[in-house]
């Protein structure tokens, strides 16, 4: 028991200032930081695998958010059928050739010796194919974007719950952790770094300038639910006599049939935002549980133990017979998979697909944070991580304004200097967040909790 | 005449955009390669330190501009370069000492270093953001063109204009200036060999006698004099926007590389690989082939390889195949 004592109550705190922010400002906004945070935690638990658990840098995690938020439109949205009608044989040929590509290239990769010839041949297949890809998408592309282009505009997706986008994501992701793998996965540590942040870039711009995906800057809005909607809840009897029921004592004093009424109505309509946001926090709940479960079986199993050992000494791994190569693609590709995850969880949670919100600022760098400062190697440590830096990232505006307003407080109101800094307090979550990772960095390089290995 | 009017487009649209282009990013290329030649890190903050150091130009310009200061025909931004430099020398000094040198006295991992290089991102952007906020802001005044395509197509008759802007002659002139200092700097003195040495064999130079403290320091002179120019050359030819100079460390990062990390003159080079590939693959030559071709040639569609939303994309894919195929870069880097 008692070693757990640090990790009972680092999240004892944690919750507590998440109950204080309800307290203080109100329960809807808690639970909004609640729920960011849970999808950050499954974000740090992706990090933290590939960093934590074999030291892989990848700074590519915008990348995958993105493409999990994408497998959410590709999923859920109902299909376009006057799109498909238009372009989407094109489409489909050019995936066919992309297809092709790939199997030509990597036929003559194994069939034909090293040699100039085949060096051509590949540059050949390459040049042809984008033409190809070009001369067939290009008409396509045109028509699908015509088709209503204030409302849709492109493909669609499947039309299926959108549940089954999670899952769609981790699998979106996980493909292009493979490819990205098998690029980049030699390289030197920092080499690694700038390589995965570059092609996560790449990603983002194809997901926001290729209109005919996924609307592009345009922006997806919404997007289904798990959860039901304000709305529809609003006026169904159960949860009127529940939101009766809850409040019955505030009620009972007031006297006016007219007046209960409005009262009544106020209440439902904010319990009814509280209650679908709770049943995003038990999705997101289910989702971070279970994740949690399997990383921890996994980081105390055998696999786990290889996996320490590759990171701590690449050398002495591979002497003993593990496959490094194979085991770093492996885990570069299950991180991944768990980003994609969150960032089909976003995508969910928010109702809309917003290309241009990907920046790697807040989808590489806090991620990055928040699984050192929380711990690197620890899964709990990782998920108290992106608990407590999304806290301040969000918070930290109000809690600059407070200091500033504290140090200023003998400065007039119109005092220039005063005013500057009120204006700017929404940067200073930056500042904030630095300092907290150069202070962690400098005199807690292990994180808030440590890394803890059992031996059994 | 066609084929001269055919020249003019492309010199136009794309070789002297690139040029220029090209040049910005030399120096911050020279900068990060560099850091990672004799600090050994990758310093993921070098567009924000950019940013820094041109805040203080932008800053300075306006105050110079409110005392009735100028420098006639050329951008007051140029007297204070001065400044804003040793105001870029004197935070990198006191980043490098409050944060940098404790993990280089303890020898740690590059990857640490990097991971601290972070954080530093993270405090510059938000210092940048608190004093000058992140709006678009341009400071360029004095003359604009040196040569009007409207002057030009007088001058010559050629029915296609030549533009030249002031700050495209400017970014040339001083990346020249400070380019070839540097490399005589590193090649000829005594200090450029020794730090060159340190960059090679750290053991072996501390061993001959070299001091050190001072590479460090000189280097962050060199850094903080080559981020400065850099970035205040950018905002002139374009304009000062915190959140565009944080992004450029990308393309930056794939100068530095391309050109093989830690060697000066590759990073130089590379700028112009990265630039002029970005520029010659998303240009739309269907006006160059108008010029070029016989009338019944003429193609009707743009002639574009890639649309221009893919700018970043190119250098990214010319970075991602270098390292496939080179990982030391085409100009064999860890050679200072």
């Amino acid at each position: 028991m008692k070693q757990y004592t640090n990790v009972i109550t680092a999240y004892l705190i944690m919750f507590m200032l998440i109950i204080l922010v309800g307290i203080f400002q109100s329960w809807s906004l808690a639970l909004t930081i609640l729920n960011y945070c849970l999808i950050s935690a499954v974000m740090t638990i992706g990090a933290n695998i590939q960093w934590g658990y074999a030291g892989l840098i990848n700074f590519g995690i915008m990348g995958y958010t993105a493409l999990g938020g994408l497998a959410v439109v590709l999923v859920s949205v109902a299909p376009v059928g006057e799109a498909w009608r238009v372009g989407g044989l094109n489409i489909m040929i050019c995936l066919g050739v992309i297809i092709g590509m790939v199997f030509s290239i990597r036929f003559s990769l194994k069939k034909i010796e090293k040699s100039k010839k085949r060096n051509y041949l590949i540059a050949a297949i390459i040049v042809i194919g984008i033409l190809l890809l070009r001369l067939i998408s290009a008409p396509a592309i045109e028509s699908i974007e015509a088709v209503e282009p204030a409302k849709t505009g492109f493909l669609g997706g499947l039309g299926l719950p959108v549940l089954f986008s999670w899952i769609a994501g981790a699998f979106l992701a996980a493909g292009l952790a493979f490819v990205v793998g098998k690029i980049a996965l030699g390289l030197r540590a920092d080499y690694l770094a700038i390589a995965t942040l570059l092609i996560a870039e790449i990603v983002v711009s194809i997901i926001k300038h290729e209109d005919w995906l996924a609307r592009g800057v345009k922006n997806v809005i919404g997007l289904k639910r798990p959860a039901p909607y304000e709305i529809n809840l609003q006026q169904t009897p159960w949860f009127i006599d529940l939101v009766e029921k809850f409040h019955s004592g505030k009620l009972a004093l007031i006297n006016s049939v007219s007046e209960k009424q409005e009262v009544l109505n106020q209440l439902v309509i904010n319990a009814s935002s509280i209650y679908v946001k709770l049943c995003f926090t038990g999705l997101f709940l289910t989702v971070v549980v279970i994740l949690l479960i399997v990383t921890q079986k996994a980081l105390y199993s055998p696999w786990g133990r290889m996996m320490r050992a590759i990171r701590d000494n690449e050398e002495a791994a591979g002497a003993m017979g593990k496959n490094v190569v194979k085991q770093h693609l492996l885990i570069f590709i299950l991180g991944s998979a768990i980003v994609g995850i969150a960032g089909a969880m976003m995508v969910t949670n928010d109702g809309l697909f917003t290309p241009g919100s990907y920046r790697p600022m807040r989808y590489t760098f806090v991620i990055w944070v928040m699984v050192i400062v929380g711990g690197t190697g620890n899964n709990f440590g990782a998920i108290l991580g992106g608990f407590f830096v999304w806290f301040l990232w969000v918070e930290a505006a109000p809690i600059a304004l407070f200091i500033i307003n504290l140090f200023t407080s003998h400065l007039p109101e119109t005092n220039e200097i005063r005013v500057h800094l009120i204006n700017s307090a929404p940067y200073f979550r930056f500042l904030m967040i630095g300092i907290g990772l150069l202070v962690i960095m400098r005199f807690r390089p292990q994180g808030i909790l440590p890394e803890k290995i059992i031996k059994n | 005449m066609d084929f001269i009017n055919a020249i003019l487009v492309l010199l136009n649209y794309t070789i002297v955009p690139a040029l220029t282009y090209g040049s910005q990013l030399a120096l911050g290329a020279i900068f990060v390669t560099l850091i990672y030649g004799i600090l050994r890190f990758a310093n993921f903050a070098t567009g924000d330190m950019m940013s820094f150091g041109t805040m203080f130009a932008v800053l300075l310009t306006y105050y110079f501009q409110s005392l009735g200061i100028n420098l006639g025909i050329f951008p007051t931004a140029l007297i204070t370069i001065p400044f804003a430099t040793f105001m870029m020398i004197l935070y990198m000094l006191s980043i490098d000492k409050f944060v940098f040198e404790y993990y280089r006295i303890k020898k740690s991992p590059p990857v640490q270093l990097a991971m601290v290089s972070v954080g530093v991102m993270f405090v510059t952007q938000a210092i940048i953001r608190i004093i000058i906020g992140p709006a678009d802001r341009t400071f360029l005044d004095g003359q604009k063109f040196i040569l009007k395509a409207s002057e030009f197509k007088e001058m010559t008759g050629l029915s296609e204009g030549l533009t030249i802007k002031s700050t495209q002659a400017i970014t040339l002139v001083v990346t020249m200036i400070v380019v070839s200092i540097m490399f005589w700097f590193l090649n000829r003195t005594k200090t450029g060999t020794s730090m060159r040495a340190y960059s090679d064999n750290e053991d072996l130079a501390l061993l001959s006698g070299i001091d050190p403290k001072r590479v460090v320091l000189i280097t962050w002179i060199i850094a903080g004099i080559l981020a400065t120019i850099g970035g205040i050359l950018y905002g002139l030819d374009k304009s000062y926007k915190p959140f565009v100079y944080f992004n450029n460390m990308l393309p930056i990062f794939a100068a530095a590389i391309v050109g093989g990390i830690g060697n000066p003159f590759g990073a130089f080079l590379g700028g112009y690989v990265i630039a002029f590939s970005e520029i010659f693959l998303t240009y739309a030559y269907k006006k160059f082939f108008t010029y070029i071709l016989p009338e019944a040639l003429e193609p009707n569609s743009m002639i574009q390889l890639l649309s221009t939303d893919y700018k970043f994309a190119v250098s990214f894919s010319i970075l991602v195949i270098v390292l496939l195929f080179r990982p030391s870069g085409i100009f064999k880097g860890k050679t200072l």
